[in-house]
């Protein structure tokens, strides 16, 4: 490798008794991709925000291009050449990609913006990396992909030579992550250093020279890509070994448990258009998709929290109820998107959290009072049968890390107050949207397998996610969501990566499958 | 300079705030005393003494407090469900006129009541007239989206120049030699005297009686759940079924409601009519007592205590020594602000650089 561009040497950072980075020390090469792998919580954040000037680290040191970066200012890691795509763009949806790209690059006091010579120097730098755009298209009216070309161009536009991209692949189809490689194999090839953030391990390996991996602040490991393997990374991740859950066919499929026809929704954040689905007992039925694209809608219309405007929804064989409490009560288990903001309370304590959606049955309260004793019982039940650690029923649940806020929204979906060991109650639905996005691998495979285990108890399961490999590892049938549509959800076997990716850009080309694969059972 | 979140709150920490926070207080207002030209010690001495330092003081200061209290209680159990009550003047003066429209007004109509019907009638008319005007603004805040901090604002201007209107007219008292003050209430519906010779009242009773009421309904009730997490979380409260606009309407009742009944009580207890000047701002103060108590019904009672013997003693220091009482305002104020700013750092630190 060629010139050294970038040195951190001996970064530590603690928050009060927690170490978020511990003595961590890295180089980076001009020309050379480096992916930084760890955990959620690992310190990965927490490091880029020190290298970029956020925090100040309590100890340690930064070099960029040979010279000394002062610690706690964005400013400088700009001058000195480091740019940042963040996960969550930074972009104004009503200004044109010109004026995004210059905002806050002009001098306030200067009279005019020198709209022209922007835009000159956006298209050579856009044609120079291979990032097509239009200068004047309005970022509102972009697709995702193309919002993060910008953000890329952005950076670079100011004059970048170390880029950094946050878990840049999060919300991009799979031909969008590939279009992305490429542009990053010619920034490379151009002598500019990348830091790749991950937890996805196959594309770490596609993408980057060198992997450094993060554990609990410290930095465990560094190895070249080409000489390592997806399973010694996650074992590095992790710390020890880990069986990924074992996906076993569904047994016998029960009666339509859930029936959607064409159901629309008015718009919010985003809105269904038609969209026709049916659920059956003892199988789970994955959604894939590019975010934005109907998913919120589908999860509220199931999660009683949204109406349809036209179609019906049909919940064992009646309308279904727009009342969450109601829902909860006829056997609907529901595990939202965003546990922080929608899961949980987060000032309230543990167990009022894990009563909060029976608070109004029978089991606790009596008219208008809350039974206490009834409600601590069932939220240590909770912790103790789904191993929620880290607080107690007292504590707030905002101090939960986020497996563990996981596992109680998890623990009183499925647990049913009146479960006895004899006798087990299991939900009719379970609606899990995102169910381990943001978790580490051992509390993805945790919710995985409870979710395979109430599917073998004969819940129909529905798991909306965004991370294509749970898709086709969690479901028996699959279905793909673009603008609001559904297609039909076939069997997980029949679909391709590339077919997926096809339906979620919009594409109804050819049949994914070729007219062999349906007549392949009879071959024999 | 900037503000790291604290990972967790040490328990040291959490008693030092408040303690931290008086002591900033005290030296932050004895610069005014000293620019003012008087001694400090003295000033505080007489300060304390005139608020809490005989049985007069006492009885005066709970006399003071009394109000403060209720108007408290409002402002906590709508600040908890985030609905940002500061029409609590108005409903005080709303809940005031109704008292005396119902308590004093009845002999013209001709009906004699019991005072054992009247009295619950009074206090019902009060409660409502706060309630029915909080009312207005939480529905079109759960409704419209219209700021209620706006409205209820507003609000106020809106009742006071109807109290002139009815105190300049159909309420006035013909025997008040023009004096604009409304109709006395019939004797037997005033409230009786704690002790006797003093001015502190029955209300006493029943503003502790109400944080006892309000502490139990938030700590032991599902609607106590419901606004604790509406405040908290509205999105995640719906998610769970939890009827948020219900939640924030009965929360405007029950506000605008103790609002009302702080200007009965106030009628029946102290003044037994009604002038423009019965409150000076108890209903804003109402706010400032709901932050110092972290918006906890029982510290309520102390705070509303803590917040009257300042401005009691800062009347009678200022007669014996002459700094204004305006004296009694900053220490309010600066209370608060300290306190808020100890709050905060205890849950973040500060780091340089």
């Amino acid at each position: 490798m060629s010139d050294l561009v970038l040195e951190l040497s001996h970064i530590t950072k603690r928050f009060g008794s927690l170490v978020a980075n511990d003595d961590v020390s890295l180089k980076l090469h001009a020309g050379e991709v480096l992916a930084l792998l760890g955990e959620n919580g690992a310190g990965k954040s927490t490091l880029v925000s020190i290298l970029f000037g956020h925090y100040i680290a309590d100890s340690g040191a930064i070099t960029a291009f040979g010279k000394a970066l002062p610690p706690g200012d964005p400013r400088a890691a700009l001058a000195a050449g480091i740019g940042m795509v963040h996960q969550h763009f930074t972009l104004a949806d009503n200004l044109s990609v010109l004026d995004n790209v210059m905002m806050g690059s002009e001098s306030l006091w200067q009279p005019f913006t020198r709209h022209r010579a922007a835009r000159v120097k956006l298209l050579a730098v856009a044609q120079r990396f291979g990032l097509e755009v239009d200068p004047h298209a309005r970022i509102g009216d972009l697709s995702v992909g193309e919002r993060q070309r910008v953000e890329i161009l952005k950076a670079l536009y100011r004059g970048a030579r170390i880029l950094i991209l946050d878990e840049p692949t999060a919300v991009l189809t799979p031909q969008e992550s590939e279009a992305l490689f490429e542009v990053l194999a010619q920034m490379v090839a151009q002598g500019l250093s990348i830091i790749f953030i991950s937890h996805k391990l196959g594309e770490v390996l596609r993408v980057s020279n060198h992997v450094a991996v993060l554990r609990s602040g410290k930095l465990v490991a560094q190895a070249a890509a080409a000489g390592t393997t997806q399973a010694q990374l996650a074992q590095w991740m992790v710390g020890h070994a880990i069986q990924p859950p074992q996906r076993r066919p569904a047994g016998t499929i029960g009666a339509a448990v859930c029936v959607l026809t064409n159901v629309r929704t008015a718009a919010g954040r985003d809105r269904l258009a038609g969209a026709s689905l049916t659920l059956h007992g003892g199988e789970i039925v994955t959604i894939a998709g590019v975010s934005g694209n109907g998913q919120v809608a589908l999860a509220e219309l199931l999660s009683g929290t949204q109406l349809p405007i036209a179609g019906s929804v049909e919940f064992l064989g009646r309308p279904m109820s727009a009342h969450p409490a109601v829902l909860v009560e006829q056997g609907v288990a529901r595990i939202p998107e965003d546990r922080h903001a929608v899961g949980v309370v987060g000032d309230l304590p543990v167990w009022e959290n894990a009563v909060s959606e029976r608070l109004r049955s029978r089991a606790f309260s009596w008219y208008f009072w809350v039974r206490r004793k009834a409600a601590r019982d069932y939220a240590e039940k909770v912790i103790h049968a789904f191993d929620v650690r880290g607080a107690g029923a007292s504590t707030a649940a905002r101090t939960l890390s986020g497996g563990n806020m996981q596992k109680l929204i998890l623990g009183r979906a499925l647990l049913h107050p009146d479960n006895t060991p004899a006798h087990t109650i299991t939900p009719q639905l379970i609606v899990a949207h995102q169910p381990t996005w943001g978790l580490d691998i051992g509390a993805v495979a945790y919710v995985q397998s409870q979710l395979i285990a109430a599917r073998d108890a004969g819940a129909a399961v529905l798991v909306i996610s965004d991370d294509l490999d749970e898709v086709l590892t969690l479901g028996d049938r699959v279905a793909v969501m673009h603008a609001g549509k559904l297609t039909e959800a076939r069997p997980a076997t029949e679909w391709s990566r590339a077919a997926i990716g096809l339906e979620m850009a919009g594409i109804h080309g050819e049949q994914p499958t070729p007219q062999t694969a349906p007549a392949a059972p009879a071959a024999p | 300079m900037r503000l790291e979140k604290r990972k967790r709150s040490s328990a040291a920490a959490l008693v030092l705030a408040p303690v931290g926070a008086v002591i900033f207080t005290l030296l932050v207002s004895s610069l005014l005393v000293w620019w003012a030209g008087a001694p400090v010690s003295s000033t505080y001495g007489l300060l304390l003494q005139g608020g809490f330092g005989s049985v007069f003081a006492l009885t005066e200061t709970l006399t003071r407090a009394i109000p403060l209290m209720l108007t408290g209680l409002a402002a906590t159990v709508a600040f908890k469900a985030r609905l940002f009550n500061i029409g609590a003047e108005g409903q005080l003066y709303a809940g005031a006129l109704a008292a005396v429209a119902v308590g004093g007004l009845h002999g013209g109509t001709g009906f004699e009541l019991s005072p054992y019907l009247l009295f619950p009638l009074m206090m019902l008319a009060a409660a409502a007239a706060g309630a029915l005007l909080l009312l207005g603004p939480a529905l079109m805040k759960t409704r419209l989206g219209v700021d209620e901090v706006v409205t209820t604002l507003l609000l106020n201007f809106i009742v006071l120049l109807l109290v002139s209107m009815m105190l300049d007219g159909p309420m006035k008292d013909p025997t008040a030699m023009g004096w604009p003050q409304s109709v006395a209430l019939t004797g037997d519906l005033e409230l009786s005297k704690l002790i006797p010779q003093t001015r502190v009242h029955t209300g006493l009773l029943w503003g502790c009686a109400l944080s006892v009421g309000l502490w139990a309904l938030m700590k032991y009730t599902v609607l106590g759940f419901d606004i604790r997490a509406v405040g908290a979380n509205a999105r995640a409260a719906a998610f769970v079924g939890v009827p948020v606009t219900r939640t924030v309407v009965m929360v405007a009742l029950l506000s605008g409601a103790l609002a009302g009944l702080a200007g009965a009580i106030e009628v029946a207890g102290r003044t037994s009519y009604l002038t423009l000047d019965m409150s000076p701002g108890y209903g804003y103060s109402g706010i400032v007592i709901a932050m110092l108590a972290a918006l906890h019904p029982l510290g309520v009672m102390v705070a509303s205590v803590f917040v009257a013997g300042v401005l009691v003693g800062a009347d009678s220091m200022s007669r014996a020594i002459g700094v204004p009482t305006y004296l009694a305002d900053v220490i309010v104020a600066t209370s608060l602000i300290s306190v808020l700013v100890a709050t905060l750092l205890t849950q973040y630190r500060v780091r340089y650089r």
